[in-house]
């Protein structure tokens, strides 16, 4: 049934896919600056100016997560029903991660304690590593394909998900989040953090090309129905390369967009490999979850299309415009040396 | 196995709904009240404004940190624990969900940024505008969630797809312009008012009360007193506006509220009642005459349906079954509801009165009122009404479309959904113990001593 690209269902996928690498690519780099923040805030100070560095922004960048979630219910509630309530362990767990990581970005600083400041610490790396991890193993199963029943229904269980190639999908996007929050923190702090973060980026550059080429080699080769997304993922490992190089040479706002940039790639290689499937069946192909199948009917899409059209733009006008406003580095002096 | 793991859902819908319930009221209230103040900052540069758009505004933040994260559960527990429902409804009621993210998270979420951080860097003009874009935020925030919430108690503008057994729209406008969401929406924007006013009535009291802060504490409570007089008069006249609609639309919530078992004319309005089920009426009932149609109709003799009538006439449409909400929690809910709501109204009264004759801050009788009973009757009052308006849409999740039973997820078994229920709620009454504390805190600590933004700024950030 070849019902071509150029129709509502087709758009709202890569609506969709945008959603979803528009939170990746900035969210990705709050996730980094969590899992960072034991590893290179040495004292208080430090870790208030990395928590600083995002904190206009995070929750900005987590509603790309929101919306993404929202449009896949408005223009594929198939596609949200089955993943929604197929992936429920998982998802409890990367809600729970992003509860108590918001709610420390707001609490830590307004009480002295080390112990309070501690704990909370503890629910930012926490509730950033774990959907960091989490979100690269929903994807590597989307890739992979999940048994879907005839009703539609994901049928699989809980420890299908946890799969070697969706587990090492996982590790990728960790490892690959941490390095884009690292060059984020090189191109927004100052001082020790800052310098901190600059060396942690030659190691992370490594690791992260070296599991994005495992990682893709291993999409190739379980790549079966001719569902091989062409050259993007290894266009993700060159980019990843090109990275490195960067790093070495210092040059970290250009290292940074290289990182985004692989954001943009895997995810798009992702939601292009699936096309026109959202989830593909494991039992039977018949059974996949596609654009056509799953979505909603067309004025719903026709009202959603011009909403989008029209308040997208504006989104994006006053997010830029926030990034702009808090453009400068942020140092040790920028936070009071002692408030509450 | 089934009926354990849909009452669990149900169990976990409510009681993260009604736990994120407790937050968003104050929310959408104290933003604009903020924004009142910072308003006035920048008109006349009195640091007095200044300070209380600051003091209350910390308070705003303490709040809304809790609000927004316990907000995406309520987004994804639709995809994860009523995914029947979802793939039922998700041609309406996911387009509303995601217009909502669009038009209102973005703007909430970037806005608070700017204001939380931007004190500094902004000219104060554009500074109060981001608070004005933030409470206009919350305000686009709820109408959305309320056009999908609406609409499952008033499905209108949709069809059944008979081919594949899902609801679709035929009709976004007469969706948006249900009467039952142009009467939900206004009750719960007063509802925010009433609020933020009788928590800030009562924190300005606790300062009252120990001659503390006087200054900024006397402009607070008359400020708050207004908006809780308002707040709460709004309230209950929007509240009787849905209850019309309600007798309209779903006359057995209302025959529920009333634990009205026969039709009545006149009706009369129920002050105190003894539920016997098992033989379809009240072994005690203590009523208003002609009450009931008076609240319905507008006039003392009109005929209100009850429940063995609305029953056998369900019965008739759907077929056999139960289709009597829970008569104890509806009758019961509404009752606290409206008494919780009334008393608001007496408490701003009087605090407006008070301060027109300059004596706000004097009488001790008033302010341990406000603090100890005002505070806790506005959170009442609010799950209350929340618990009265779902519970009374049963046995349906869309009304006379789709039943609550049947609709949540068939792959989650119940074991999944114990994880998740029990998880939120240890969390949920773990982040209280913060939140309370820092509120608390905070709010005894009393205005800071800033004379102009840059004091703020460094105050601010995390």
């Amino acid at each position: 049934m070849d019902q071509g690209i150029l129709n509502l269902e087709t758009l709202w996928f890569v609506l969709i896919a945008v959603l979803w690498i528009g939170f990746f690519f900035l969210e990705g780099f709050d996730f980094g600056v969590g899992i960072l923040l034991p590893v290179i805030g040495k004292d208080d100070t430090d870790r208030r100016v990395m928590i600083n560095t995002i904190g206009p922004t995070w929750d900005g960048n987590e509603v790309w997560l929101l919306t993404a979630g929202g449009a896949m219910f408005a223009a594929f509630p198939e596609w949200y029903a089955t993943m929604f309530s197929g992936f429920y362990l998982a998802l409890f767990l990367v809600l729970i991660a992003l509860i108590v990581r918001g709610v420390a970005f707001e609490y830590r600083s307004k009480h002295p304690t080390s112990e309070w400041r501690t704990m909370w610490d503890g629910a930012i790396f926490f509730g950033s590593a774990v959907p960091a991890l989490l979100f690269g193993v929903a994807f590597g199963n989307l890739v992979r394909g999940l048994e879907i029943d005839a009703a539609g229904e994901y049928v699989g269980g809980f420890w299908a998900l946890l799969n070697p190639y969706s587990l090492l999908m996982g590790v990728t996007s960790l490892v690959l989040f941490t390095l884009h929050g690292a060059l984020f923190l090189s191109m927004k702090a100052e001082g020790d953090v800052r310098d901190r973060a600059s060396a942690a980026t030659k190691p992370l550059s490594i690791a992260a090309t070296g599991v994005m080429a495992v990682a893709m080699i291993w999409s190739y080769l379980q790549a079966e129905s001719g569902v091989i997304p062409g050259l993007l993922p290894i266009a993700a490992v060159a980019l990843l390369g090109i990275v490195i190089w960067l790093v070495r040479s210092k040059m970290v706002g250009w290292a940074f967009v290289a990182t985004g940039l692989t954001i943009v790639t895997v995810v798009a290689a992702i939601f292009i490999g699936m096309y026109p499937n959202v989830m593909t069946s494991t039992i039977d192909p018949a059974y996949s979850l596609t654009v056509f199948n799953a979505s909603s009917t067309t004025m719903t899409l026709r009202i959603m299309t011009v909403v989008a059209l029209i308040f997208v733009p504006i989104v994006l006008g006053y997010q830029t415009w926030s990034y702009w406003v808090f453009r400068k580095r942020v140092g040790r002096e920028d936070v009071p040396a002692s408030t509450h | 196995m089934e009926d354990l793991a849909l009452l669990l859902a149900r169990w976990q819908f409510g009681i993260t709904t009604v736990y994120h319930w407790l937050f968003v009221p104050i929310t959408l209230g104290i933003t604009w009240m903020v924004a009142i103040m910072e308003t006035s900052w920048v008109r006349t540069k009195d640091p007095v404004y200044l300070r209380m758009a600051k003091f209350w505004g910390k308070l705003m933040l303490i709040n809304f940190a809790i609000g927004v994260v316990t907000g995406i559960v309520q987004e994804f527990q639709f995809g994860m624990n009523w995914s029947t429902y979802s793939r039922f409804v998700g041609d309406i009621f996911g387009a509303p969900l995601a217009i909502e993210a669009l038009l209102a998270f973005f703007i909430e979420s970037t806005f608070l940024g700017l204001w939380i951080f931007g004190w500094k860097k902004l000219s104060p003009k554009v500074h109060v505008f981001t608070i004005w874009m933030v409470a206009f935020g919350t305000l686009a925030s709820s109408f959305w969630i309320l056009v999908a919430g609406s609409w499952m108690q008033y499905p209108i503008g949709y069809v059944l797809n008979p081919v594949t057994g899902r609801a679709e729209m035929t009709n976004f406008l007469e969706i948006i312009t249900s009467k039952v969401l142009w009467a939900h929406f206004p009750h719960t924007i007063f509802v925010g008012f009433a609020t933020a006013g009788a928590l800030i009535l009562g924190v300005s009291a606790w300062h009252l009360m120990r001659q503390q802060h006087m200054e900024i504490m006397r402009k607070s409570a008359a400020f708050a007193s207004v908006a809780l007089l308002v707040g709460s008069l709004g309230v209950a006249l929007t509240g009787h506006w849905m209850g019309q609609v309600m007798v309209e639309v779903q006359p057995m919530k209302m025959a529920a509220a009333e634990a009205l078992w026969d039709d009545e004319q006149p009706a009369s309005f129920s002050l105190f009642a003894v539920g016997d089920k098992e033989n379809s009426r009240n072994a005690i009932n203590v009523a208003i005459p002609r009450g009931l149609s008076l609240l319905a109709c507008n006039n003392l003799d009109c005929e209100v349906k009850g429940i063995n009538t609305l029953q056998a006439e369900m019965v008739e449409k759907h077929g056999p079954g139960d289709y009597i909400p829970n008569l104890f929690v509806t009758y019961w809910g509404f009752r606290i509801m409206v008494g919780a709501g009334s008393l608001l109204i007496l408490l701003g009264a009087i605090g407006v009165w008070f301060h027109s004759r300059g004596r706000l801050g004097e009488h001790w009788w008033f302010l341990k009122l406000a603090l100890w009973v005002g505070v806790a009757a506005a959170f009442i009052g609010n799950a209350t009404g929340w618990i009265f308006t779902e519970m009374g849409r049963q046995p349906w999740v869309v009304y006379e479309v789709l039943l609550t039973e049947g609709s949540n997820s068939p792959t989650v078994p119940a074991g999944w959904v114990w994880i998740s229920l029990v998880g939120y709620s240890v969390l949920y009454g773990l982040l209280a113990i913060p939140a309370v504390y820092l509120f608390v805190k905070f709010a005894k600590a009393g205005p800071g001593e800033e004379n102009d933004n840059e004091d703020v700024a460094a105050s601010m950030v995390y």
